[in-house]
């Protein structure tokens, strides 16, 4: 059975389509894209997404279904998904579900038939917009679509952190080395790979810096999550009290709150990079890693002078992808080194965690 | 790092003539690299022998030799012209041997010798032999086919319990793959396995893990020298392993594979490169996956560019030649910008992974009417001419585009006039069908979709991927709603879901029974018109002006218009028998010839291998199918001031009197018209007084027999409107007569391609056995001045199709005052059809009389040759003398020349038949060849010997040539003979030729027996076959006139072609080919630039006698 339906965005554009996944009589968000060929189910279940509504690039989503493996988090965060095609069938060896199933059992509702290029020229052009979705009446999905505060201004962290903490055990038990990884709204593959390196804490965005140190980390991870940095001040407070006392890797949002925290701007970039194919320079080795990015805010490579060194920068349009704090044992790339989805080019840099935490680790020996 | 100044000049070795699994996508990686090395300021070096590519035009290297591709002529070109550095990674496999052959004899790529630059002769060797190329993935953790060798039964099922069922055995040296079977019992083992051993000579069998049904990847990885990498494009397979690649349906991006999986191969592909250890450029990597557990195997590796790279090249608008050829000169990725999404403001560089929106679905083309004996049967060894690429937004609508860009008589996949077939097959033999891959089975499987039958079943008998089936399946119920909604009933939004799935207004014409123009107005009046998006490499997420788009049904077109003058051009479509490359390089030409003179170029064509289809070529390309709907929109939004549709073959020509008649370019349609409809060809000769072979027309068995009354035996029978002599034959009576009309009314494929109706009647002549056949290519303009381009006299007498003739220009034995004829007859006939742009004229010249068989007012496929052998750039002049300039204005403009001389010029043909050792490779009036070479000297012999050289046609210096000639060949054969006698060589002759022979006291060294047949002792008698087995005759001189001795020579001629002995098949190319040795003996060959011939004095006429 088709239900028609339309997006409408806050400058009045409308799409004409039909509904998809859960029941939602109007769905609002800030309308992002997402360039990624494959990765559907690892997209949409990062929390990152939160308040956003995903708008995939591919015309074929679905096509391999949904399994348990491939959720980057407890569930989903995204306000909906915006599609070309959804496959009515999917085929793949993987697969415990298709993904209209999958996205009903979350409460996703999306839409499909869009001119998902028409959308993705207007939202590279205006940046990313509110919108809104749904069955209702063109007037009153605009009238939603103006109402959506979109991600400027909210405190996005709160609504994906965990509440409770919890423990991802070390692959290796005879690893005695302790990470404590905070949440700011982290994709599960970031612990399956840091779990290489140690047993993971993974505790809330608002844990304080006292009580992170009491566990006597061998180092403290950043992780991804929604949203503007500035809205965390939290979180700034809590890496200021932990810079010099422990080796610290953080990614995306962790990137720019420890850019934050060393007193760096952030700023937010006209549509953002929302893909899998972002060619980013390491500026000490000068190779090119391809990567996986999710992100509208940036650190602002122009306030690091004399607190920072930027490591990595992206080719496409020169923004900050990576700094190290001078003189301290913490580092930070705004790309995905987790990948999922994505490439494994920047996997090293868990490795550079890694060897980190052992030069902090021979230091206190030492001492 | 920028590019090297250690090196000034680079020799680029192209792929040679146009042959099954090397087609023009190494025309258009090479003029990429020839293109970019100059603007980079090296000095370019080309060799390539094929004179229709577009390469080998002067323009595009500093030095173009246009000679034979073996190891010897390009060490003699290296000896002239002492590169600095080879680059072999672009001419496919031809370049890639060559160099290997060069490298082992220590001419390249060692201390003191060119260095070999993109891949060297260790990363090759290491990615084309199959052991070291396994040992090196397995060292690196890769997953690779499980499998052993066996000597013994014993051995063999040790071997089969370690790898499992289903396996392959094949045995070893065995030619052709005889004996090669997969078991998926093991009673089938036991027999298959007991049957290799006894095969092999040396008791050998090779029992692989058989991956038959799994699914096919390949992915395209480029990488720098400072090891940056990337894949450039995913491409998933929709027939599963077990066909070759280049046979199969394939689809970009990948489709069925989650990120983890891709993910997988990505890494693998990677670490591939990085093993094998391609320094530079671009190289194809393909994976075998096995659907129900996922695992994956690296199945081959291709160093350099090849056909899938020119397909991911076009599929995702990232041009891999070009960035090959930058990096092979030590740019890394990083450096280079990425030229589609440079705009004024910004850009990106190549060192990124494009990603795209829309789905392309690439489908072969494959010629098997033309090879009648050949089994249709899809396989490990590719067969198919050429291929088509539709892109849409969706994959249903991009396989229906892909389906109808075919020209095959298919408007998508079903729902059109040509299912009828289908539909008369039970359920049963539709799925024993459709289990076997064959061209049809994409259809057989819509068929059978359409009817219902479950995807479960569909995918067990073909493994087809069933995403893929019920994308399919959303074409055949969409049908059924749209019938049952009925034509008077459809909403915009019908409409749209209807051509959104990709549906043509042709189907929808046919299943409601509507003409197809009153689908457009219906459909336009509801407001459902194509949209025209872009391909940008990144999904809209830069901003991009690449001039590329394609056509959907979305909201938004991204096309402006714009008020420049503007021309479209109608390209050729996917290669095929009698139409390949050659009207590429006219549709390219023309492009750069408007471009020059200030018009803007559209270019619409749908042949992913091409140079017209690159991005640049034009001012704008619509990569769009070749249907009148889809010229129509693109006319609709471009409004063009004028239409060329007679440099792009029969393809474009056929949509001339299908869009308005006032934009069509140069020659009117009516003119087409006339020299096609045999009453208004025959009132234009007669007119003229020039002679016609006496003939006429029928349309069925009775008027044809009328005709042959008054005419008698043997016509040649031929229908109209086609190209490359399809169907044509020599009928020598009554009863083959009745089997030839049958054939054309209900011959399926000949059905397909327009049949036979009263429009499209078939034409009986005469045939004029014995004479030498003329091919003329002028050009006239509106003031009357008429350019004769080229005469040709063909080696091949008359009744070999003129594509599968040999030519030499100028005529080497034709008296001066019978080529003046031919230019004043041609020039009347120009006048008389008022032609504007090019004719070619084909005569028939028997004693003193020269008979006109046919004229075309359009390019032909010698109009590169001749432009080459001349330097005149005919399909430039003729572009612009379509556009309304004159020869003399472009004379005073520098784009005319006169023509050079002092040297011939000969094109020899290429033929397919060691890829078809069932077909009888004798030539005949129907078009069998695949690609051309030329070869150019000083006199018509050396000409002659460098063209065979480099068609692959050894001609011998030693041993014994075999001599089986029809009766009137004989007396011609006896030159032959004592000539080759004279030479040194041993003569071998059937017993009837040798008995002719000594006549005329010139005895053989040995008679032989007919293939069938026992001596007069009983004892079977050594044969032609059996000494060609044993490498014993080196050339077969055997000509199958006449009916006698049809079927011995054919065994004769199929086992020369299966062992690779060369073989001609008339008189008169013995003749040439022993003229040519004759003046080769003794000297080294000689090799020169185009650029050097071009630069000879002016001849003063095209046309001369030698």
């Amino acid at each position: 059975m088709i239900r028609e339906g339309a997006l409408v965005l806050a400058d009045g554009s409308v799409f004409e389509g039909e509904l998809i996944g859960a029941d939602a009589s109007i769905a609002t968000g800030e309308v992002v894209f997402n360039t990624v060929l494959s990765g559907y189910q690892e997209v949409i279940t990062d929390p990152s997404y939160a308040g956003q509504i995903i708008t995939f690039t591919t015309p074929h989503i679905g096509n391999y279904g949904v399994n348990a493996a491939d959720f980057e988090s407890r569930g989903t965060f995204c306000r909906g998904i915006v599609v070309r095609e959804l496959a009515r069938r999917h085929s793949n060896h993987r697969a415990d579900m298709g993904l209209d199933e999958m996205l009903r059992q979350h409460g996703v509702p999306g839409i499909a038939g869009i001119d998902t290029r028409r959308l993705t020229r207007l939202l590279r052009d205006t940046g990313a917009m509110p919108g809104a979705f749904g069955a209702a009446a063109e007037a009153e999905l605009r009238a939603a679509a103006d109402g959506e505060p979109g991600t400027d201004g909210i405190d996005l962290v709160r609504q994906v952190t965990v509440t409770d903490g919890y423990t991802v055990a070390a692959r290796d038990p005879e690893n005695r080395t302790l990470i404590v990884a905070i949440d700011y709204g982290m994709k599960r593959n970031i612990a399956v790979n840091l779990s290489r390196l140690g047993t993971v804490e993974v505790v809330p965005a608002t844990t304080s810096a006292a009580d992170i140190l009491a566990r006597d980390p061998a180092g403290v991870f950043l992780s991804n999550g929604p949203g503007d940095p500035a809205m965390a001040p939290y979180g700034v407070e809590t890496i200021q009290g932990l810079l010099g006392n422990v080796p610290i890797f953080g990614i995306c949002l962790g990137h720019q709150l420890l850019g934050r925290a060393i007193g760096a701007g952030t700023v937010k970039l006209p549509f953002g990079h929302h893909g899998g194919n972002h060619p980013v320079r390491n500026i000490a080795t000068g190779k090119v890693e391809i990567t996986s990015q999710n992100h509208n805010f940036a650190v602002d490579p122009d306030t690091l002078s004399g607190r920072a060194t930027m490591t990595h920068v992206n080719l496409n349009d020169g923004v900050c992808e990576g700094l190290r704090v001078d003189g301290e044992l913490a580092f930070s790339v705004q790309h995905h080194p987790e990948a999922n989805p994505g490439p494994h080019d920047s996997h090293y840099l868990f490795d550079e965690f890694a060897e980190m935490m052992a030069t902090a680790t021979s230091q206190k020996v030492g001492r | 790092m920028p590019k090297r100044t250690d090196i000034h000049s680079i020799l680029i070795i192209g792929s040679g003539p146009i042959v099954i699994g090397q087609a023009c996508e190494f025309d258009y990686s090479g003029t990429q690299a020839c293109r970019v090395l100059r603007d980079e300021g090296y000095r370019v070096i080309l060799a390539n022998s094929n004179p229709a590519t577009i390469m080998t035009d002067p323009d595009f290297a500093d030095a173009t030799y246009v000679e034979p591709l073996t190891w010897e002529v390009v060490a003699a070109i290296i000896d002239r012209e002492r590169p600095d550095a080879v680059l072999p990674t672009l001419g496919g496999q031809t370049g890639l041997n060559i160099a290997m052959e060069l490298f082992e004899r220590g001419l390249i790529g060692v201390p003191g010798t060119p260095e070999m630059i993109g891949a060297n002769a260790e990363a090759i060797a290491t990615a084309e032999d199959r052991e070291i190329f396994k040992q090196a993935m397995l060292g690196i953790g890769l997953d690779c086919l499980r499998s052993g060798t066996a000597h013994t039964m014993d051995e063999a099922r040790a071997v089969v319990a370690d790898i499992g069922l289903p396996a392959v055995i094949r045995p070893a040296y065995i030619l052709g793959g005889r004996g090669t079977g997969i078991a998926f019992t093991a009673d089938q083992f036991e027999h298959i396995a007991s049957n290799g051993l006894t095969a092999s000579p040396i008791s050998e069998i090779l029992i692989e893990e058989s991956v038959y049904g799994w699914k096919e990847y390949e992915l395209e990885v480029m990488r720098d020298h400072a090891d940056n990498c990337v894949i450039i494009c995913g491409i998933e397979n929709l027939d599963p392993m077990g066909v070759h690649t280049g046979d199969s349906i394939t689809v970009a991006p990948i489709q069925t594979l989650t990120d983890v999986e891709y993910q997988e191969m990505r890494n693998s592909a990677l670490a591939c490169i990085r093993r094998v250890g391609v320094e530079t450029g671009g190289s194809n990597v393909q994976f075998a996956v096995e659907p129900t557990t996922g695992r994956q195997v690296v199945i081959e590796m291709n160093p350099r560019v090849s056909r899938s790279s020119a397909l991911a090249s076009k599929a995702t608008g990232f041009p891999i030649a070009k960035i090959a050829a930058r990096l092979a000169v030590g740019y890394t990725l990083d450096e280079i910008p990425n030229d589609i999404t440079k705009t004024a403001t910004m850009s990106t560089p190549a060192s990124f992974e494009p990603v795209i929106d829309y789905v392309v679905t690439k489908i072969p083309r494959w010629a098997f009417e033309k090879l009648p004996g050949a089994s249709g049967v899809l396989g490990t060894q590719m067969q198919s001419v050429g291929e088509v690429m539709a892109i849409g937004r969706t994959f249903p609508e991009s396989l229906q585009k892909a389906l109808r860009s075919l020209e095959q008589g298919r408007l998508g996949l079903g729902c059109d006039p040509a299912e009828a077939h289908l539909s008369e097959m039970s359920h049963e033999d539709l799925l024993a069908r459709a289990a076997v891959p064959t061209a049809d089975r994409i259809q057989q499987v819509g068929e059978l979709l359409r009817r219902g039958v479950a995807i479960e079943v569909v995918h067990d008998a073909t493994h087809i991927d069933p995403w893929f089936l019920d994308q399919m399946s959303m074409i055949t119920e969409e049908r059924a709603v749209l019938a049952e909604i009925g034509v008077d009933a459809m909403t915009r939004r019908s409409w749209r879901r209807a051509k959104r799935l990709g549906f043509s207004d042709g189907q929808l014409a046919h299943l409601w029974s509507v003409p197809e123009e009153e689908i457009r107005t219906r459909r336009e009046a509801a407001g459902v018109v194509p949209t025209y998006k872009t391909v940008d490499t990144c999904s809209a997420e830069f901003p991009a002006e690449t001039p590329y788009h394609y056509s959907t049904y979305e909201d938004e077109s991204e096309v402006r218009a714009s008020d420049a003058r503007k021309v479209v051009i109608l390209g050729s479509g996917p290669n095929r028998i009698g139409q390949g490359i050659e009207f590429d390089y006219c549709c390219v030409h023309a492009s750069f010839a408007l471009r020059d003179a200030g018009f803007e170029t559209i270019m619409v064509n749908c042949n992913p291998e091409t140079v017209s289809t690159d991005y640049d070529t034009s001012s704008r390309l619509y990569f769009e199918p070749l249907t009148r709907e889809d010229v129509l929109n693109v006319i609709a939004v471009e409004r063009p001031e004028a239409v060329i549709v007679s440099l792009g073959g029969q393809t474009p020509l056929k949509l001339s009197g299908l869009i308005p008649s006032e934009l069509v370019a140069g020659t009117s349609p009516d003119s087409i018209d006339a020299a096609e409809d045999r009453e208004r060809w025959n009132t234009i000769c007669d007119g003229l007084r020039i002679p016609q072979p006496p003939g006429g027309t029928a349309i069925d068995l009775e008027q044809a027999l009328a005709i042959t009354d008054e005419i008698g035996f043997p016509v040649l029978v031929r229908p109209s409107y086609v190209l490359g002599g399809r169907a044509m034959q020599i009928v020598h009576d009554r009863n083959h007569l009745a089997r030839a009309m049958e054939e054309l009314a209900g011959f399926g494929s000949l059905g397909k391609e327009g049949g036979l109706s009263a429009e499209r009647p078939v034409l009986i002549d005469r045939f004029l056995a014995d004479a030498t056949e003329v091919d003329v290519d002028a050009i006239r303009d509106h003031t009357g001045e008429v350019l004769i381009g080229g005469v040709m006299e063909h080696v091949e007498e008359a009744g070999v199709h003129s594509g599968d003739s040999a030519c030499a220009l100028p005529p080497p034995t034709l008296p001066h005052w019978v080529v003046e004829v031919i230019e004043s007859y041609t020039a009347a006939i120009a006048k008389r059809l008022d032609v504007r742009g090019l004719i070619n004229v084909q005569f028939a010249v028997v004693g003193t009389t020269v008979y006109v068989i046919e004229a075309n007012p359009r390019a032909s496929r010698t109009v590169p040759f001749v432009a080459k052998a001349t330097g005149v750039p005919l399909a430039k002049v003729a572009t612009r003398v379509m556009l309304g300039a004159t020869l003399a204005e472009l004379r005073a403009e520098g784009l005319l020349r006169e023509p050079v001389g002092g040297h011939v010029a000969v094109k020899e043909a290429v033929m397919p038949f060691n890829r078809f050792p069932e077909v009888d490779p004798a030539l005949g009036p129907e078009m069998r060849s695949t690609g051309e070479v030329m070869g150019i000297a000083d006199t018509f012999g050396r000409a002659f010997y460098k063209a065979e050289l480099a068609a692959g046609t050894i001609l011998p210096t030693t041993g014994t040539v075999f001599l089986s000639l029809a009766d009137p060949d004989k007396p011609a054969g006896l030159v032959v003979a004592k000539r080759f006698r004279a030479l040194g060589l041993g003569i071998a002759a059937t017993e009837g030729t040798a008995a002719y022979l000594a006549a005329f006291d010139s005895p053989v060294d040995q008679v032989l027996g007919k293939v069938q047949e026992l001596g007069d002792d009983g004892e079977h008698r050594v044969t032609a076959v059996d000494l060609i087995a044993d490498g014993k005759i080196s050339f077969v001189v055997n000509t199958p006139r006449g009916a006698l001795g049809r079927s011995d020579g054919e065994q004769i001629r199929k086992a020369a072609s299966l062992h690779r002995v060369s073989c001609v098949t008339t008189v008169d190319a013995a003749l040439a080919a022993v003229q040519g040795l004759s003046e080769r003996v003794g000297e080294v060959l000689t090799v020169k630039t185009l650029q050097e011939y071009h630069d000879a004095p002016a001849r003063g006429s095209a046309a001369g006698a030698s």
